[in-house]
C-alpha cells in the first residue's frame, strides 16, 4: 500500500468477483473490484441500474460472500470467516440503511433504533432507550419516538433507520438509495443529515445514489458500469 | 427482558388472527384431553375401588400338592401321568402365624389377615342355605376389607357367638339382629351363632353367603384346627401387586394370587380403555402440532423481511431459530393454561349434570394437580417441537433476498 495514513482502512476490497448462478448460464455481475475506504470518507457509489451497485453494498455488508477476491473489514480477513464471526462483525462493524426504510413494524421507533443495541447486549437496557433518544432527537424525532413506523412519513422513516445504523456507533455506514423514494425536498433533508452526522462522528459513509446533484457533493465518487469501477 | 423473547411475543402480538388460531388450537386439544383424562382416571379408579371393596391385594393359598405322578417302573404301556388335585377337604397353611409375622415385616405390605374359609349350612327353622364361612381375626380383617362401613344394621363385632351376615342371606332366612342360626357343615359339625350385624358390600352373591364368625369356630367347622386355609394381603402399591404376590410366592413356597389375577378380565378392560385413550390424546396433540407448524411457517414467510432486517443488524441464526421456537412454546404453554381451564369447566359441568337416580355423579371425575402439570408440559414441548420446521426455515433466511424483496 502506497498509503502513509498510520490507521487501518475501514474497509479494503482486493479483485473482488461476483457471480450468479453455477450450472451453465452463470451471470458476472461484479469483474475484479479493488476498493479502499478510509475512516471519516464519504463516498458516493454511482451508475447505471443493474451496474451491479447493491450487489457490491450487500458483499461489502457481508451479507453475502464475493465468489473471489478479499474483503479486509477493520483489519479483519472476512474470506476465512464462519457465519458466526461474520454476523458478529456485522453487528459491530455496519450500519445500514436502505432504500425502503426497513424498520420493524410492530416496534416503535425508538425501539427500531434500539434494536442493533438490544442485539448486540442481548437485552433491553435503560441505557439503550437514553441513547436511542438522543439520536432520534439528533435526527430531528424528538416528538415521535413512541410512533410506530406505520404512523410515521417516509422521510421520517429514513431518519429513524439513519438513527438506527448510528445506534450501535458502527465505524461504516452503507446507505443503498437511501432517498430513492423520496421527494427532492426531503432527499436533500436526508442527504443533508447523514453528511452533518458524517462531519460529526467522523462515521465512513458509503452511500449509493443516482442522483448526480447529490453525489457531488460527496468527498469522493465511486463510479461503477457493467461491474468495473471507472473512476 | 431477553431480546430474543422480547421479539418472540412482538411477532405474536403482531400476527393476531394467526396467534388466536395457534391459541385456539391449544385450547381445544388440551381441553378434550384434560377432559377425557379426568373422567377416564376417575371412572377407572371407582371400579378398581369398588373392586378392592371386598377383596384383598393378594391372597396366599397352600401350595398346590397336585402332579403326583404315577408311574409304575415296571409298566410297559406308556407312561401315563395323572394329575390329580387332592381331594375336597381343606388344606391349611403350615405354620401360618409365623408366615404372617415374615410377612408383616416387608415394607410393602401394610396389612396382613388370616382366613378360614369353606362350606356351610345356615340353618334358621325351615329354611336352609348355603353359605361361605369367613372365619376371621376381626381387627385384622377390618383393615383389608372396611367391614364398618358395610353396615346396614348392628355392628360388625365377631365373637364366639356373634356373627355377621348379608342382607341377602338375612332376607331369605327372615333373621334380624339378635336372631339365632345355625351353622351346619356336610360332616355334621354345627354351631349356632346370634347374628349381630348385618351388612351390604354392594356385591349380591356376596351378600347372600358371607358369614363372618371368629376364627376359632370356623376352624372347629371346618375341621381345621390349628390352621387357616389363607392369608389376605394388602401392599403400599396396588399396581405392585401382581409383581408382589410372583415374589412372595418365590419366598414362601405358598402359592399367590393378585386382585389383578383375580380381576384379569377386568384388567384387560381398563389396559385396552388407556391404550384408546392413549391413541386418542396422540393423535390430538399431533393436529394440534400440525396446526401451530402450518400458521407459523405462514408467518415466517410474511416476516421474512423482518429476519432479513435482523440479520443484517448483527442477529444471529440461532437467536432467529430461538425467536420462533419460543413462539410456538409459548403458544403451547398460555394455550395449554387455557385449555386446562376449559377441561376441568366441561368434566365439572358434564359430572354435575350426568347422575345417578340418587344424586350420586355416574361418573367421579378426578381434577389432579399432576394432570395439568402433565398437560401443560407436553403442549409447550409440543408447541416449540411444531414450531422446528419454520423456525428452522426462518433461520435459513438468506438477508439479502430478504431485503431485496420489498
Ligand atoms: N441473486 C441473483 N441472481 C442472479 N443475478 C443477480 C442476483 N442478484 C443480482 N443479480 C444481477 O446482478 C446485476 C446487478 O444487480 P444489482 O442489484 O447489484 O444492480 P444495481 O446496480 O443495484 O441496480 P439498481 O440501480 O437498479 O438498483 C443485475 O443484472 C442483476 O440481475
Ligand atoms: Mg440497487
Amino acid at each position: 500500500m502506497s498509503d502513509t495514513t498510520i490507521t487501518t482502512p475501514v474497509l479494503q476490497l482486493t479483485d473482488v468477483r461476483k457471480q450468479y448462478g453455477s450450472d451453465g448460464v452463470t451471470t458476472h455481475v461484479l469483474h475484479g473490484i479493488s476498493l479502499t475506504l478510509q475512516q471519516g470518507e464519504f463516498t458516493a457509489l454511482i451508475g447505471p441500474s443493474g451496474s451491479g451497485k447493491s450487489t457490491l453494498l450487500n458483499i461489502i455488508g457481508l451479507l453475502e460472500p464475493p465468489t473471489e477476491g478479499s474483503l479486509v473489514m477493520q483489519g479483519y480477513e472476512t474470506g476465512t470467516m464462519h457465519e458466526d464471526g461474520l454476523t458478529r462483525l456485522r453487528g459491530q462493524s455496519i450500519g445500514f440503511v436502505f432504500q425502503f426504510h426497513h424498520l420493524i413494524p410492530s416496534f416503535t421507533a425508538l425501539e427500531n433504533v434500539m434494536m442493533p443495541l438490544m442485539l448486540e447486549q442481548g437485552r433491553q437496557t435503560p441505557l439503550q432507550r437514553v441513547r436511542a433518544a438522543g439520536l432520534l432527537e439528533r435526527v430531528g424525532l424528538a416528538g415521535r419516538m413512541d410512533f410506530k413506523p406505520g404512523k410515521l412519513s417516509g422521510g421520517q422513516q429514513q431518519r429513524v433507520a439513519i438513527a438506527r445504523a448510528l445506534a450501535a456507533n458502527p465505524p461504516l455506514i452503507l446507505a443503498d438509495e437511501p432517498t430513492g423514494n423520496l421527494d427532492t425536498a426531503a432527499a436533500d433533508e436526508i442527504f443533508k443529515l447523514l453528511y452533518e452526522v458524517n462531519q460529526e462522528s467522523g462515521t465512513t459513509f458509503l452511500v449509493v445514489t443516482h442522483d448526480p446533484r447529490l453525489a457531488k457533493r460527496c468527498s469522493r465518487i465511486i463510479e461503477l458500469v457493467d461491474g468495473r469501477i471507472v473512476s | 427482558m431477553r431480546i430474543e423473547w422480547l421479539l418472540a411475543l412482538r411477532f405474536l402480538r403482531e400476527g393476531r388472527a394467526q396467534t388466536f388460531f395457534m391459541l385456539g388450537g391449544v385450547v381445544m386439544g388440551v381441553g378434550v384431553i384434560v377432559f377425557l383424562t379426568s373422567l377416564i382416571t376417575g371412572l377407572q379408579r371407582s371400579i378398581i375401588e369398588k373392586t378392592l371393596g371386598t377383596q384383598a391385594h393378594l391372597v396366599m393359598r397352600p401350595p398346590d400338592d397336585e402332579a403326583r405322578r404315577i408311574i409304575k417302573p415296571d409298566s410297559s404301556l406308556a407312561v401315563s401321568a395323572n394329575i390329580e388335585r387332592r381331594g375336597q377337604r381343606l388344606r391349611s397353611i403350615l405354620q401360618w402365624q409365623q408366615t404372617m409375622r415374615e410377612l408383616e415385616a416387608r415394607p410393602e405390605v401394610t396389612a396382613v389377615s388370616p382366613l378360614v374359609s369353606g362350606p356351610s349350612f345356615a340353618v334358621r327353622g325351615t329354611a336352609t342355605k348355603s353359605v361361605a364361612l369367613m372365619g376371621i381375626d376381626q381387627e385384622r380383617y377390618t383393615r383389608i376389607v372396611p367391614m364398618s362401613s358395610y353396615m346396614k344394621e348392628g355392628e360388625f363385632r365377631i365373637s364366639a357367638s356373634n356373627a355377621a351376615i348379608g342382607t341377602d342371606l338375612a332376607r331369605d332366612l327372615g333373621a334380624s339382629i339378635g336372631d339365632k342360626i345355625r351353622l351346619q357343615t356336610a360332616d355334621g359339625r354345627n354351631e349356632t351363632i346370634t347374628v349381630a350385624g348385618i351388612f351390604d358390600v354392594g356385591v349380591r352373591d356376596l351378600n347372600r353367603r358371607w358369614v363372618f364368625i371368629t376364627l376359632r369356630s370356623a376352624q372347629n367347622l371346618l375341621d381345621l384346627v390349628g390352621g387357616v386355609s389363607s392369608i389376605d394381603v394388602t401392599v403400599r402399591d396396588l399396581f405392585k401387586a401382581e409383581l408382589i404376590s410372583e415374589r412372595l410366592a418365590a419366598q414362601t413356597g405358598l402359592t399367590a394370587e393378585s386382585w389383578m389375577k383375580t380381576n384379569a378380565q377386568l384388567m384387560v378392560g381398563l389396559r385396552s380403555q388407556n391404550a384408546s385413550s392413549y391413541l386418542i390424546q396422540f393423535f390430538v396433540i399431533l393436529s394440534v402440532a400440525f396446526g401451530i407448524a402450518s400458521v407459523l411457517i405462514v408467518s415466517v414467510i410474511q416476516k421474512s423481511r423482518e429476519v432479513g432486517i435482523l440479520r443484517a443488524m448483527g442477529c444471529s441464526r440461532r437467536r432467529i431459530l430461538r425467536i420462533f421456537l419460543l413462539q410456538g412454546g409459548m403458544v403451547g404453554l398460555v394455550g395449554s393454561l387455557f385449555g386446562c381451564g376449559v377441561g376441568a369447566l366441561l368434566v365439572t359441568f358434564f359430572a354435575k349434570t350426568a347422575l345417578n337416580p340418587d344424586g350420586t355423579p355416574i361418573f367421579p371425575v378426578v381434577l389432579e394437580l399432576r394432570m395439568f402439570l402433565v398437560a401443560a408440559g407436553v403442549a409447550t414441548v409440543t408447541g416449540i417441537f411444531s414450531a422446528a420446521a419454520p423456525a428452522v426455515r426462518a433461520a435459513r433466511l438468506d438477508p439479502v433476498a430478504a431485503i431485496r424483496n420489498v
